[in-house]
């Protein structure tokens, strides 16, 4: 790829990594299920220093009206990144890179959601990236995944994702910012952890085959750990829900305006 | 009812792809098997029964079926139809042979307006999910006047009760004429005061529904608040 300051050393003698992680450990993550109000389901996602929210609407009444299957369901996807959320202003709006991966996300998502329960409806879900740091992708598919089962969508499971990489020759997990920008590969994966299966895997860069296959191994035990991480969302959004609630009750006198 | 909460004391909370048993036990609602194993499709609490297991969803959108009562909105009106919104994802034409008036074409506006609220039977439910409703049936009719809230489909049978236990106390504490629509509506109408209070318990129900010794809570909240308005 090249390009890279020549100081910029992206692995240092002791093996650690620009923002001292080992070559096999991932950035912290951190998952909220049930985030927004008026959205069916929806999840926020802190890894490292990537901040998205995914929200899930329907099932609901497809539009446009072609669009829709007679016999199941589309997912429909949105990607968007935020105009501030990297260091140079992106230009709003859709642009090739982001409908490659509503597409790819869509995709992933179809897989394991039953569709055939809802006939000529879509579920739309809208993944807002906030702040991005690389590997927005992966918590974008994560954050969706969550929203979705936390607005009760059937689904057969959960689709975990991670990315890994190659960086200074070495293959690493979960590339930061300046190792996609100045590293040599990267592969996002999607993984369905019950079944054993992968819904999304790209890659950008070259890769022999064994450090594929490395590359690969990594991201697959990564997205097992991302995959508990989101269940314990979950969990977590009805067991701990009994202090929220108190706040959430409407109060006597709002209640009066709503019915005068 | 889905549930009894008398019985069961674990409520395990349970994710989509979690695995619920290796048997060769019926896959309930909100469940699916694979390989003789039974696994959650949805986010909600473990039922075991004897014959079955189920997880009864903790969210979820409104699927209609066949015999629901269901609270509905009028959306657009048609010279010999009324398109009504039952909060589900498929839409609900209400032809003028539903109902219990007779309508002459064109006549429609006259009976029910857009924004109109409706307590309806759905009839039948085919397999593409084309919706029939009907308002010809006892006790079905246009609703005038009172208030109507929207919770969660998947707590309406928390807001009944068991064998209808909570709405009938509800409906004493309260003074209110109450209609629980199966797609998650519940109309009220009575004294201001009593639908505030009729309201605060739903909501207690909703937010609460997947806790124990909710009919007694509910009925606690209700005689306080009722001593405190007097």
């Amino acid at each position: 790829m090249g390009g890279a300051p020549t100081d910029l050393k992206l692995i240092d003698e002791n093996g650690r990594r620009i923002d001292g992680r080992r070559p096999d450990e991932m950035r912290p993550l951190k998952i909220e299920a049930g985030v927004l109000k008026r959205a069916d389901g929806s999840a926020y996602v802190e890894w490292g220093l990537n901040k998205v929210m995914a929200a899930v609407y329907g099932p609901r009444e497809c539009h446009p009206r072609h669009l829709q299957n007679p016999d199941r369901a589309l997912v429909q996807c949105r990607y968007n990144m935020a105009s501030f959320s990297v260091d140079d202003r992106k230009r709003p709006g859709p642009d090739r890179r982001s409908h490659e991966i509503s597409k790819i996300t869509s995709e992933a998502l179809t897989h394991v959601v039953f569709t055939e329960y809802f006939p000529r409806t879509s579920i739309d879900v809208y993944i807002e990236v906030l702040q991005a740091n690389a590997g927005t992708r992966c918590a974008g598919l994560t954050a969706a995944s969550v929203a979705l089962a936390d607005a009760g969508v059937p689904m057969r499971d959960l689709v975990a994702s991670c990315a890994a990489g190659k960086v200074a020759d070495t293959m690493v997990l979960d590339l930061g910012k300046e190792e996609d920008n100045f590293g040599q590969a990267d592969i996002p994966v999607g993984y369905v952890p019950r079944a054993g299966e992968i819904v999304l895997l790209q890659m950008d860069g070259d890769l022999t085959s064994e450090e594929f296959d490395k590359g690969l191994h990594m991201a697959v035990e990564a997205c097992k750990k991302v995959y508990e991480v989101q269940r314990d969302a979950l969990r977590r959004r009805y067991t701990a829900k009994g202090a929220a609630t108190e706040t959430a009750m409407p109060s006597e006198t709002d209640m009066r305006k709503e019915a005068v | 009812m889905l549930t009894s909460d008398s019985k069961e004391n674990t409520r395990e909370i349970v994710v989509p792809g979690d695995l619920l048993a290796i048997s060769s036990k019926k896959a309930g609602p909100g469940t699916y098997s694979q390989g003789g194993k039974i696994f959650a499709s949805q986010l909600g609490i473990k039922t075991v029964r004897p014959d079955s297991i189920s997880v009864v969803p903790l969210a979820g959108r409104y699927l209609p079926v066949t015999g629901d009562l269901v609270v509905g909105k009028i959306v657009d009106v048609g010279a010999s139809n009324w398109l009504v919104d039952i909060n589900s994802p498929y839409p609900s034409p209400l032809h003028v042979n539903e109902v219990p008036w007779r309508v002459e074409f064109g006549e429609t506006r006259k009976f029910m307006q857009v924004g109109d609220i409706v307590l309806l039977k759905i009839v039948a439910v085919d397999e593409l999910k084309r919706i029939s409703v009907s308002m010809q049936d006892h006790g079905l009719r246009k609703l005038t006047g009172g208030m109507v809230i929207e919770v969660s489909p998947s707590k309406v049978p928390r807001v009944i009760g068991k064998n209808g236990s909570m709405i009938q106390m509800l409906k004493n504490e309260t003074a209110c004429r109450i209609y629980v629509g199966q797609n998650g509506r519940i109309w009220i109408d009575g004294e201001l005061d009593n639908i505030v209070r009729a309201v605060q318990a739903i909501k207690m129900i909703e937010d609460e529904a997947h806790n124990l010794g909710l009919t007694e809570k509910v009925k606690e909240f209700l005689e306080k608040s009722s001593n405190k308005g007097a």
